[in-house]
């Protein structure tokens, strides 16, 4: 198989986007809560964030105009792949305490490792990342590790 | 009450049917600012990427099998891990089943170790899970 990561797209493994600092507003976990169709009464009235409430942390937030014809911002911690149609793939969050209402997080995105496979219908890039949420103090609220697969 | 004791390996979580519709969409792609327009853009996602319609967000349905152990745990228990992957893609307008079962119990952490799975209506599992939880 023809080796399709460079050792320059290599080298990307590691890099960190920069720290993006969140206030967690009431508002923001119930709109989340509502749209997701949640029963319980804590994430209705944005106590507490139901488990994949941060997943909207990751997202980048960038001028209209900057944005691809699908709708997507570039994810500038990813390099460009030798392969262009990304599926999301998987997602693990390991929890060490809930996000609450007033928190103060700090949401850092960094890329853990780049590999290729031979899928059955082509060759395969695997891109995992992780999300580290703390809170400004530095006490670890989750880190999620979700993997991206480009074909 | 959710007991740990009477929790046998096997035992289903109760499982619930989600519908969305394009609004409940829309307002979940706005709450994580997600602008992908397979999401919203009925053209676009047929002719441009191919699917057969607007297209559920993979994370979304991985919330509604994260709903089924929160529901199921209510405060009884804390929720230590919990994945999920996306196996195949589910439109705007399908029913889809989410549920799971418990797969291991841990008598010395407490823990209890759950499988997930969404389906659709043809039986097919589009996203399967698993999650850990902790009684204290």
């Amino acid at each position: 198989m023809a080796e399709l990561l460079s050792p320059e797209i290599k080298a990307c493994i590691g890099q960190s986007s920069p720290s993006i600092h969140v206030q967690v507003t009431r508002r923001d976990l119930r709109k989340y809560a509502v749209s997701t169709g949640q029963k319980a009464k804590k994430y209705l009235d944005g106590d507490v964030a139901p488990p994949l409430f941060h997943f909207g942390y990751a997202m980048e937030i960038l001028p209209v105009d900057e944005l691809r014809k699908d709708g997507i911002a570039e994810d500038k911690l990813i390099p460009e792949l030798p392969l262009k149609r990304l599926m999301a793939g998987s997602s693990d969050t390991v929890y060490h305490r809930p996000i609450c209402a007033g928190d103060q997080l700090v949401v850092t995105r960094k890329l853990k490792d780049l590999y290729e496979k031979e899928g059955r219908s082509g060759p395969l890039i695997f891109v995992v990342t992780e999300i580290v949420v703390e809170t400004q103090a530095g006490e670890p609220v989750l880190n999620e590790t979700t993997s991206l697969i480009a074909r | 009450m959710l007991n740990f004791d009477a929790i046998t390996v096997g035992d289903a979580l109760p499982c619930r049917e989600h519908t969305a519709n394009i609004v409940q969409l829309f307002m979940y792609n706005a709450a994580i600012w997600n602008p992908h327009r397979i999401h919203f853009d009925h053209a676009y996602a047929t002719a441009e990427e191919g699917y057969p319609g607007i297209v559920l967000d993979g994370p979304l349905q991985g919330d509604w099998i994260g709903q089924v152990v929160t529901d199921w745990i209510g405060e009884d228990a804390t929720l230590i891990s919990f994945g999920y992957t996306n196996r195949r893609a589910a439109m705007l307008g399908e029913t889809m089943t989410a549920g799971g079962k418990v797969e291991e119990k841990n008598e010395q952490t407490k823990e209890v170790k759950v499988s997930l799975y969404l389906q659709n209506g043809e039986g097919d599992v589009t996203i399967p899970g698993h999650a850990v939880v902790r009684f204290t």
